[in-house]
């Protein structure tokens, strides 16, 4: 379980995100949607601690997985990252081949089996719904596969080092439609075994892939409810002018 | 304040199911002008205007179905096309109502009764009641107002209440005259379909409901009553 306890963010005097409350369940689907700059990305991104590195960043209140706050001192963000995996706006394959892509995670997490490796590298192809496209080519460069498959190739490499967590930033809004249905079809099948948080732009995604929905706006989680409820009788008005295009 | 695309569209489809009801509106007036004054050449106009109705009805499914493919709705949007497209099938349906009473008034298959019988079973009053439902309606939509639905929907229990007494009026009247049993039952499909239009009436107050304050009240209207 992700919960966000009493959270405040700030970039230097920018009050990015105020006073955010929020539990996500186990094998769940969350999105986030709200116009640019509202905070939603900042939001997701303290999951995996990928804002520590911001000059001038700065957090008040909890985040917890599994009831354990991940900022604690305690914590060591490479084993975080191990457990929260993520997947950018932008498919960001190494320059590597499509396998080498897919085992980076475990090699240098230090494991040497090799056919540890290789059965793992094919299970989170398959995972991802590529291994089929795939199989016969792993040895080619990842920067021979389309757009769409570069980006399952990403969700391939984050599912190799077995997380519980996949935080996703508009991971299909530089995607065709096809692309976009199976990134939304492999979302769908992977919430049996992962927990899902992804941000998006596109408000017919969130409603088909989410099972709840947090909309966001000037830094502050206007409304969080069951996705159903949102896109058709959301609380609060200004979700509902923003979900159906009479915001500003 | 400029107006949307997406707006404006809306806007259209609105004005189309206002240009409908209003139509069905006249459709029932007529047809109750046409039974109560015993008119055959105004049942006629009803009868020949029904097809402008199912037209509207077509008209309003096909772009209403356009909006949802194009502008992909939701929330207040999403409930306001949905229900605007109940809304037409069952003023299609009344208008149906509308044009089956014009047509036994043409046909002459309930005019033997007699007027004090017509004020006896208060059918003028029921036409009235159905009426001022639809009205009712028209103006819980435009005004957006679900204020008025338990009213509408306690004037139907008026509409089912004289029903239920009209029974009883032409079984005695029947039985005092077994000769004019046929007109006598014509009549009653007269009431019947007064009855349903009232019905109707209701399922309109449901879908304004439901696209106002996404309230279901199928099955369970008791509440929303006055």
């Amino acid at each position: 379980m992700i919960e966000a306890k009493n959270i405040d963010f700030y970039y230097g005097d920018f009050h990015a995100l105020k006073n955010i409350n929020m539990v996500m369940e186990d094998h769940t689907v969350t999105a986030f949607i709200g116009p640019s700059g509202c905070g939603k990305s900042t939001f997701l991104r303290l999951f995996n601690r990928m804002n520590d590195l911001i000059p001038g960043a700065r957090l008040e209140g909890e985040c917890l997985i599994d009831g354990k706050n991940i900022y604690d001192k305690s914590v060591v963000v490479d084993e975080l990252r191990k457990n929260v995996g993520m997947v950018f706006q932008k498919p960001n394959p190494f320059p590597k081949s499509i396998f080498e892509n897919v085992a980076y995670g475990l090699r240098v997490n230090g494991v040497k089996d090799k056919a540890f490796i290789a059965q793992k590298v094919e299970e989170s192809l398959k995972g991802a719904a590529l291994w089929e496209e795939v199989k016969d080519k792993l040895k080619k460069s990842a920067y021979e596969l389309s757009g769409g498959q570069q980006q399952r190739l990403c969700i391939a490499r984050a599912l190799a080092v077995s997380p519980s967590i996949l935080l996703m930033d508009e991971p299909a809004s530089a995607l065709d439609p096809i692309s976009t249905s199976k990134i939304e079809e492999l979302i769908h099948s992977l919430k049996n075994d992962y927990t899902i948080v992804i941000v998006t732009h596109n408000m017919q995604q969130a409603a088909r892939v989410s099972d709840k929905t947090g909309f966001f706006m000037l830094g502050e989680l206007v409304e969080y409810n069951d996705t159903k409820k949102m896109f058709l009788n959301p609380d609060k008005v200004q979700t509902q002018n923003y979900i159906t295009g009479r915001f500003g | 304040m400029i107006m949307k695309h997406t707006e404006k569209e809306l806007t259209l489809l609105r004005d189309e199911v206002s240009q409908m009801w209003g139509l069905v509106l006249s459709q029932l007036e007529k047809a109750r002008q046409a039974y109560m004054n015993n008119d055959a050449e105004l049942a006629r106009e009803v009868a020949s205007r029904e097809k402008r109705v199912d037209t509207y009805e077509l008209k309003i499914d096909s772009d209403c179905e356009n909006y949802i493919a194009l502008f992909g709705p939701v929330a207040v949007d999403l409930r306001l096309v949905l229900s605007l497209i109940k809304i037409s099938g069952t003023l299609e349906r009344i208008a149906d109502f509308a044009d089956g009473i014009a047509r036994q008034v043409i046909s002459g298959s309930c005019m033997a009764i007699p007027d004090s019988l017509k004020e006896d079973l208060r059918i003028d009053k029921m036409f009235a009641t159905v009426i001022s439902m639809l009205s009712d309606c028209f103006v819980a939509l435009e005004s957006e107002n679900t204020k008025l639905s338990g009213h509408i929907l306690a004037k139907d229990d008026i509409v089912d209440e004289i029903l239920h007494d009209d029974k009883r009026v032409l079984a005695e009247y029947i039985q005092q005259d077994p000769q004019q049993a046929l007109p006598a039952l014509e009549t009653m499909l007269v009431l019947r379909k007064i009855e349903r239009i009232g019905d109707h009436c209701g399922n309109i107050v449901e879908e304004i409901v439901f696209y106002i304050d996404a309230k279901i009240l199928k099955h369970n209207r008791n509440n929303e009553k006055e």
